[in-house]
């Protein structure tokens, strides 16, 4: 019974990061159907962000947590400067094709510069701890209070994000834009700003995510970006990209399938499963559990 | 065998549902070997999905599809134009990256017959058969007046000439039926008229059945043999051109009552 | 009309000739000199070309982005590496040099093609349902599975070959070359190399590449012109996978360890197929030159950063960006992608022949015009 609820903690505390970061990956491609492989890395941003924000926050006296506004303003601005500095330029130009490997290619050069930047460096920065150690114990097992207050923000953003893109004039014009941009011009919605937009509040959404994700895996090295934002698009995917509440629930089940394959299979085999679920579910029903089909005009 | 009098297509109560929209209800024709019959009907009336269904892109909910006798319902699309079936687009679609000649001999493709191993080693029959593929190719060309243009980048052609380029690599499939869907769209009265004898020299050289989607009445009342017209998906009228111009349903179905 | 598909026996006589002359300079490899240090550059020279072109079969003539070519390169090297230890521990042969040595060479290299191919076909095929994107990451996810479950073959990534005596054995009497071999044995990836790309290119100006570049400009055209879609795509699929699996049974036979870690997206090394993605983007989508020559280019600029060949002539602030080969390369590609999205070369494909040619044409002319105008 311990090992069973040690591996539900495990996942649900991987779950609740992936689910985050799945909303941001989630909410860009569902304007722009770019898959931009550098969300995961702006979470890298975010977490060297904290690294030097948290010390300074706690010197002062105040909350560690406090720090995420730092991390979502400097998350932000690097979304906005990347979309400015090169996905705009290719979409101009390019083919979708062409805009792909310009992400894969950001993404190449956040995990690379962060490398290179001394202050940064090659080495795994620790993070001081944010939350309080501890949580609910069960048989042995123990959910920790991170792991709650990651389910509880990502569910809270969940909701902020649904209303936020239902009823605000700006989330209307994002879903105007996700489904037809000419047409959005012709309504007058300024389709470049939405786009900005869009990847600011993206990429500040993964800012979030990184203090999530260091609250419970203190470290941060410049890779750590790289799986963590393939996951969470395999968890966006499988929720069926485009849904905000899909992506929350891929989230929630990509961690538990890689918990439980790692615990009572082989955790040296855990990435093959979570890949093999991605092939799956394309294959089966490639919009995703909770997505649309959306067919091309013929 | 077929015999000379069976008919090239028999579609009998065909459909197709989207979710709950029907798009095309019990939709019947018959279109005898070397006819040209014109499918007109105002904006969204469904005739593009008629030939979306007819090529396969689409899978019929209902009724049935027949080839010179032989069921082509839910075969895929290549499979369809290997049976005999070849078409244009509303939109023309070129290979826009590839050469004039190179568009044309695409079409050829599933009837080259050498193999990996023969490209690779450049054998005897490899070359044969390019040499004639060439010489089809600029022939198909040459009909269209487009041989002088056989290694131009397709996208570089002015409207009129992709148009029959289309057409040309449409014929190379060697088909017994062609729907030419809107192929006068976008197009002055000069390439109108430029069109309509392509498309005569067409029935005259090759002798294929022809169902033409058109806006343009004056091409669709010169060139068709019959009409038939539908709107919301449904068949409203049927008959030759005369009749059809002077339909009370028809005219109330282009220009509202 | 003759000579629009003439034999062009000319341009294929001059780079046969050509051909052998390469091959037969690194036949002579020991006698000019060589050095283990620059023939090893040779050797990887010709994976890396290998690679990138059978990649851009697959991105620049089909149009699907594959991100997953360096898992059939794995495939191909564990294929050529274990099927040469199996043979050389049952005895089969003793020394790299008799004609049972060579048996087994053939027999493993055509293995690891094979084999690669096969695998290529089990990630064509599920493949085929998917657009753009997904297929991209469809592509990473299946490099990714099949580094993961090498790695998990107890014969190959436990104790197999990276790690303890078995390695040493293999590389010592197995199939990997050591120094000096690398020179004699020199002729092998050269001629493979050369092989190859010439298959590649017949692949290419023939009906198949016509297939396949129409799907890639409209697959929706293509398939109403009766091209059979899903059958090219797995086909393209599997002959880029095949000549990865070549590309590996050469790396295998020149790398003095065969672990995995070589072969992962983020790796640190070049040997990784977001690399491989970045010499076929540079070099041109649509030409086998240019994914040559961006393969030789950027694996040089690589050899000299990671030698330090540039902190002496670089000026302070660019020294530190230059210490990280894979930022400068992403760096490249994305104002490759933004000012020349075609690439260096775009569809254009070299013809020394052609060249040769017009030069001499030129000439000709000049020398006819010249003569006329004396002539007045």
């Amino acid at each position: 019974m311990g090992a069973f609820l040690t591996a539900l903690f495990t996942g649900l505390r991987l779950g609740s990061v992936y689910a985050l970061v799945a909303l941001g990956y989630t909410m860009v491609y569902g304007i722009i159907k770019l898959i931009n492989f550098a969300h995961g890395d702006f979470i890298m941003v975010g977490a060297y962000a904290l690294f030097f924000t948290v010390p300074v926050l706690r010197a002062a006296g105040a909350p560690a947590w406090l720090a995420v506004i730092a991390a979502v303003l400097v998350c932000a601005a690097v979304g906005m400067v990347t979309e400015l500095a090169a996905y705009r330029p290719v979409r101009k130009t390019g083919t979708n094709m062409t805009a792909l490997i310009t992400a894969i290619a950001v993404s190449l050069i956040l995990e690379n510069l962060a490398q290179a930047i001394p202050a940064i460096g090659p080495n795994p920065r620790t993070v001081a701890s944010i939350f309080a150690a501890g949580g609910i114990s069960l048989a042995g097992a123990t959910l920790s209070w991170a792991t709650i207050i990651t389910i509880a923000v990502s569910l809270v953003i969940m909701l902020i994000l649904y209303s936020f893109t239902q009823k605000t004039r700006l989330g209307r014009a994002m879903r105007a834009v996700s489904e037809d941009k000419q047409a959005a011009t012709l309504m007058g919605i300024n389709v470049n700003s939405t786009i900005l937009i869009t990847f600011a509040i993206g990429a500040g959404l993964a800012g979030v995510a990184a203090l999530m994700y260091v609250a419970q895996y203190p470290a941060a090295t410049n890779v750590m970006g790289a799986t963590l934002g393939l996951y969470a698009f395999v968890a966006a995917v499988l929720g069926g990209i485009g849904s905000i509440p899909g992506a929350m629930l891929g989230g929630f089940v990509i961690g538990l399938i890689y918990s439980f394959s790692s615990a009572y299979i082989s955790s040296s085999l855990a990435s093959t499963f979570v890949y093999l679920i991605l092939i799956v579910v394309l294959l089966i029903k490639p919009a995703g559990i909770l997505g649309k089909n959306v067919g091309e005009k013929v | 065998m077929s015999n000379e009098t069976s008919p090239v297509l028999e579609v009998e109560h065909l459909g197709i549902s989207f979710g709950g929209l029907k798009a095309v209800g019990d939709f019947n024709l018959e279109i005898a070997p070397g006819e040209l019959v014109g499918l007109i009907g105002p904006n969204g009336a469904g005739k593009t999905t008629v030939f979306n269904l007819l090529t396969g892109v689409y899978k019929p909910t209902e009724g049935e599809i027949r080839l010179c006798g032989r069921r082509i319902n839910g075969m895929r699309t290549h499979e369809v134009v290997a049976a005999g079936i070849a078409r244009t687009f509303q939109n023309i679609r070129l290979f826009s990256q590839m050469s004039v000649i190179d568009n044309v001999k695409v079409a050829f493709t599933k009837d080259i017959n050498y193999g990996l191993g023969a490209s690779v080693f450049r054998t005897p029959r490899f070359w044969k058969t390019e040499r004639a593929i060439d010489g089809r190719a600029m022939e198909l060309l040459g009909i269209f007046g487009l041989a002088d243009k056989a290694d131009a980048l397709a996208s570089a052609l002015p409207y009129g000439q992709q148009r029959k380029l289309e057409i040309a690599r449409a014929l190379a499939t060697d088909m017994k039926l062609l729907l030419l869907d809107e192929p006068a769209a976008g197009m002055n009265p000069t390439e109108t008229a430029e069109l309509l004898a392509c498309i005569n020299i067409i029935r005259d050289r090759f002798g294929i059945a022809i169902l033409l989607i058109e806006h343009d009445m004056s091409l669709v009342m010169n060139v068709c043999q019959r009409i038939q017209v539908i709107n919301f998906g449904q068949t409203i009228a049927a008959g030759l051109p005369e009749e059809i111009a002077v339909n009370p349903e028809v005219i109330k179905a282009y220009l509202g009552s | 009309m003759k000579t629009r598909t003439a034999k062009k026996t000319g341009g294929y006589l001059l780079n046969a000739v050509l051909s052998a002359a390469v091959i037969a300079v690194s036949v002579m490899a020991p006698d000019f000199g060589a050095t283990v240090k620059g023939v090893t550059i040779v050797w990887q020279l010709c994976y890396f070309i290998i690679l990138s072109c059978s990649l851009n079969l697959v991105i620049g003539f089909l149009g699907q982005l594959s991100l997953g070519h360096c898992g059939f390169m794995a495939v191909g090297a564990y294929t050529a590496a274990l099927i040469s230890l199996a043979f050389q521990r049952a005895g089969f042969y003793t020394d790299k040099g008799g004609g049972a040595f060579l048996l087994v060479l053939v027999i493993c290299i055509v293995a690891a093609g094979i084999l690669a191919a096969l695998v290529g076909v089990l990630v064509g095929i599920p493949a085929l349902r998917m657009k753009g994107d997904y297929l991209a990451i469809i592509t990473l996810g299946f490099g990714l599975i099949i580094v993961n479950i090498i790695n998990n073959l107890p014969f190959c990534g436990m104790d197999g070959l990276s790690k303890g005596s078995a390695a040493s054995a293999l590389y010592a009497n197995g199939l990997g070359f050591v120094a000096g071999q690398l020179i004699t044995w020199l002729w092998l990836p050269v001629a493979l190399t050369i092989l190859s790309v010439i298959m590649m290119y017949m692949f290419v100006r023939s009906k198949y590449g016509r297939a396949i570049t129409a799907i890639r400009d409209n697959e929706i055209a293509a398939a109403a012109s009766g091209v059979n879609v899903s059958h090219f795509k797995v086909l393209t699929f599997v002959v880029g996978a095949f000549f990865a699996g070549i590309a590996g049974a050469i790396f295998s036979m020149c790398s003095s360890t065969l672990s995995t870690a070589s072969f992962n997206f983020t790796s640190s090394s070049i040997l990784n197929s977001t690399f491989i993605v970045v010499m076929v983007v540079i070099g041109g989508m649509g030409s086998l030159t240019g994914s040559s020559v961006a393969a030789v280019l950027l694996y040089l600029l690589n050899y000299t950063i990671k030698n330090g060949k540039w902190v002496s002539v670089l000026p302070v602030f660019l020294r530190q960006l230059f210490a990280y080969p894979m930022l400068v390369y992403s760096i490249v590609m994305v104002i490759v992608i933004i000012f020349r999205p075609h690439g260096i070369f775009g569809t254009y494909e070299f013809s020394l022949y052609n060249s040769l040619k017009r030069l001499f044409s030129k000439r000709r002319t000049a020398a006819a015009a010249k003569e006329v105008t004396d002539n007045e």
